[in-house]
């Protein structure tokens, strides 16, 4: 006979809640689909095309990971979360990994019980005014409005901000990115705070971006990264190589181009490490030899999808900074593969 | 007659004057300008006033309008056209134009399968006309009865056997139904009620023992650390023992009620239909169409819930949940009437709950807090748990405007139809039901297009229905960023469109039903 669906799924949940989904690699290939949180839209990071096919620099995370597990990049479901709902939907297994800029906190990692896998993009906090307020610097701003998105960290950086220099302020907060931009141009606020990235991406796109400045005060740090939920760590490793991976790759010099030819051997042993000519990698994450060859198959290293989706070429034009690679003075940096 | 006054009065005129047109200020649009709009101080002075704003208005928005650029592919690119034209300012349609589709159908919604969206689109209009206008031949409505499984068929894809067999499931019950309430003879339908009330009483008795162990099991789990877990704790074990109590008893009185309306047939029909059609979905469905479907095979392209988006995820929901919330208001309100206390109570607690909560709130719960209850892999669909959410939602008032029109009948029409030896059911169906629902025409309009705008809160929980489409992915592409009237006006106009119309066929439809003035 029927059981109480409602009964029957309470214990499902007491299960999941004992943390006992372990094995999301075996659903991923069961499924054949990679469910990859993504946001509903950030310029560069993630936006559907005019086809409709999602492109970004968080996407491309989705597509390397999909590319190592299933063999195609292609093969992910994207899931569109918002700040609100992005969460929910990791932990409660609608999704396998969530690339959705989000920042790696100290109780986003402990206390909402995620694994961070790693940082794809390093980004502080910045302020937007315009040219003609006169303001040179961020602690000048007191009393002003600040447009602020609602329900993240940035609104927690402002208030730490302007208590610690004791100044007053007023927030306005906004829902979405693109409605804090209306406002701030429609005059509604003095100032306009978000990840520095955010602000030169949308500063960009301004009727006339020469008539606003980006202060130099960055009042926070924002590691960015992918993250995936406690309690399966071959999975959260599997992640976490995939981005190092990509990382590592651009340090050894392994691109789109040369990727063939390198993965036919090379001299150098760590890049016949990385891409299955040597060792046992692939095998000891439980995937192919060539997994770290099929994620960078899907748009190359780490420089290259950085400089395709958010590099200087591209309408964010966004400078590598801090997310140069070490040998470069930046923070980029991939432990060995061995 | 015509010369008594001949030596008296200088000039008698004797024919009539021909009409001469009113004074130039007394007629034609100068009067009704003079009336209308200049007829005092104040008015004069308002009329100016309400003149410069519109002119004001006309001058920044026309401009605007007309300066519209509509080919372009990015803002950037509008811009400098409109730099170029040396024209101040203008509207960038071409993001209309550019992400028309999206806007329309959804970013993921199949190129090639936009004809089923606008065909299923079309046979609504079909559908809907029998049920809307009574003119119409009564035969239509079998095409309405049909058409939910065709669309389902056209919007969803997938093999067309699969509605079909729903349907001829549907069928199978109510001939079950009708069978055993009126088909066959009495002594046979003892036999039957014998059977049903045995299988249903010990069926409810093991269903009850198994909660009774699952509550157990879940006391145990919660356990009695902290500050509310021990009440739960006392909450679940009580309700265990009231299920482990009464699971004999429950089962014998089920069963027994049942064998005992053998001979009105009533109860029995009603729970034997159900059992028949839960089993036949349970095991029928599935092995049917399959079957069916590899003989025959007539597939289109399944697309998944979560690819529909755009307007057309905006229609789906309204026109879905204003259908299936209808009835079930109905239903809700005859229920909150009804003198069995069981019945009439969980009709009230079930609105004033959904009444006491906001729609956000309960759409939340769909998206983010079932999936914390069902298994990961359960495939229960996003946009089903939306409908069921939202209709739940909108019965709810729907049943209280409805309650209202009951409210509003004379006492004399209940009794009149008691009079006239109806039973409960044809007074209700012949007499209280249509005079009730004309009354309440206005309330449920009211109620339906509400609901048809509440639908854009969808974008809330990242469903990209037309609103969450301008939100997400158009306003943050890197080409349209920064692109606010165009899209939201577009918007507007779609929304205002189909709720104009169906506030202007509910006007129709009140003055089709005035009885009053006859």
């Amino acid at each position: 006979m029927k059981k109480s669906v409602f009964l029957g799924a309470l214990t499902v949940a007491g299960i999941i809640a004992g943390g006992a989904s372990a094995a999301t690699l075996d659903e991923v290939k069961a499924r054949g689909k990679l469910n990859c949180g993504v946001t509903t839209g950030v310029p560069g990071f993630a936006e559907p095309d005019a086809s409709g096919v999602w492109q970004g620099f968080d996407v491309a995370v989705c597509r390397a990971v999909a590319a190592a597990v299933l063999g195609d990049g292609n093969a992910v479901e994207f899931v569109p979360t918002t700040g609100k709902t992005r969460f929910t939907a990791l932990a409660s297994g609608e999704i396998d990994l969530l690339a959705r800029n989000t920042t790696w906190t100290f109780s986003r990692d402990v206390d909402l019980k995620f694994e961070f896998i790693g940082v794809n993009y390093y980004d502080g906090q910045g302020f937007m005014v315009p040219k003609e307020l006169g303001v040179a610097s961020a602690k000048d701003l007191d009393g002003a409005t600040v447009c602020i998105q609602t329900g993240t960290t940035t609104e927690l950086n402002l208030a730490d901000f302007f208590r610690a220099n004791s100044i007053s302020y007023e927030p306005v907060p906004i829902e979405t990115g693109a409605e804090a931009v209306q406002q701030y141009i429609a005059g509604a606020c003095d100032v306009y705070t978000t990840d520095a990235s955010a602000l030169a991406a949308q500063r960009a796109n301004f009727e006339d971006p020469s008539a606003h400045v980006l202060l130099p005060e960055i009042i926070s740090k924002e590691p960015l990264g992918p993250l995936v939920r406690h309690g399966d760590n071959e999975w959260a490793d599997i992640s976490r190589w995939t981005l190092n991976a990509l990382i590592a790759a651009e340090e050894l010099g392994v691109t789109s181009v040369n990727l063939e030819e390198l993965s036919a051997g090379t001299e150098n042993p760590e890049i016949n490490r990385l891409l299955g000519t040597e060792g046992e990698l692939g095998s000891m994450l439980g995937l192919d030899a060539g997994w770290a060859k099929a994620a960078l198959g899907v748009a190359g290293n780490y420089g290259e999808i950085f400089e395709q989706n958010i590099g200087a070429a591209t309408p964010i034009g966004l400078a590598r900074g801090l997310n140069a690679q070490w040998t470069d003075g930046g923070l980029i940096y991939s432990p060995p593969f061995r | 007659m015509s010369d008594t006054h001949a030596q008296t009065v200088a000039f008698v005129r004797e024919t009539e004057i021909p009409q001469s047109p009113p004074p130039a200020l007394e007629a034609g649009a100068v009067k009704w300008v003079r009336e209308n709009l200049f007829s005092g101080i104040f008015n004069t002075v308002l009329t100016l006033l309400a003149l410069y704003v519109v002119v004001r208005f006309a001058i920044f928005v026309f401009p605007w309008f007309y300066n519209g650029v509509w080919e372009a592919s990015s803002r950037k690119e509008c811009l400098d056209i409109l730099r170029e034209a040396g024209k101040g300012t203008g509207a960038c349609f071409a993001v209309l134009v550019d992400r028309w589709d999206h806007l329309v159908f959804g970013f993921k919604y199949p190129q090639d399968g936009y004809w089923r969206i606008l065909l299923a689109f079309l046979l609504l209009i079909v559908a809907a006309g029998p049920a809307l206008f009574s003119s119409l031949p009564r035969r239509m409505l079998l095409f309405t009865a049909f058409y939910p499984f065709l669309a389902f068929w056209l919007v969803w894809g997938g093999s067309l056997w699969l509605p079909l067999t729903i349907l001829g499931l549907i069928i199978a019950t109510m001939l079950v139904f009708r069978l055993i309430s009126s088909q066959i003879p009495v002594n046979i339908r003892q036999i039957v009620s014998g059977v049903i009330g045995v299988i249903c009483g010990a069926g409810l008795a093991y269903l009850l023992f198994i909660g009774a162990q699952e509550l157990v099991f879940i006391a145990n789990s919660v356990g009695t650390e902290g500050m509310i877990a021990p009440i739960a704790y006392g909450v679940f074990w009580i309700m265990a023992i009231f299920a482990f109590v009464f699971c004999v008893p429950m089962g014998i009185f089920v069963g027994y009620a049942i064998y005992n309306s053998y001979e009105d047939g009533g109860l029995v029909s009603i729970v034997a239909s159900l059992l028949f059609g839960y089993l036949a979905f349970v095991y029928l469905l599935s092995p049917i169409w399959m079957a069916l479907n590899s003989i025959i095979p007539i597939e289109l392209q399944a697309v998944a819930s979560r690819d529909m988006g755009g307007f057309m995820l905006n229609m789906l929901l309204g026109t879905i949940c204003v259908s299936l919330s209808i009835p079930l208001g109905i239903l809700l309100a005859l229920g909150r009437q009804s003198p069995m206390p069981l019945i009439k109570g969980v009709c009230v607690v079930f609105i004033e709950f959904i009444r006491g909560v906001p729609l956000i709130t309960l759409l939340f719960v769909a998206n983010v807090m079932l999936a914390y209850f069902l298994p990961p892999e359960s495939n229960f669909d996003l946009i089903l748990r939306v409908i069921i959410m939202i209709t739940l939602f909108s019965s709810a008032y729907i049943a209280e405007v409805i309650r209202g029109g009951l409210a509003a009948l004379p006492k004399g029409q209940y009794e009149a139809a008691d009079s006239l030896g109806l039973d409960y059911g044809q007074a209700t169906r012949l007499i209280i039901l249509p005079q009730a629902l004309k009354i309440s025409i206005p309330g449920i309009v009211n109620v339906a297009v509400g609901l048809f705008k509440d639908t854009t809160l969808v974008s809330i929980i990242s469903m990209f229905d037309l609103v969450g489409m301008i939100r997400g992915p158009i306003q943050n592409s890197t080409e349209w960023t920064s692109v606010y009237w165009e899209v939201y006006g577009f918007g507007a106009m779609l929304f205002f469109v189909v709720c104009y119309s169906i506030s202007q066929y509910s006007q129709w439809l009140e003055r089709q039903l005035n009885t009053s003035h006859h």
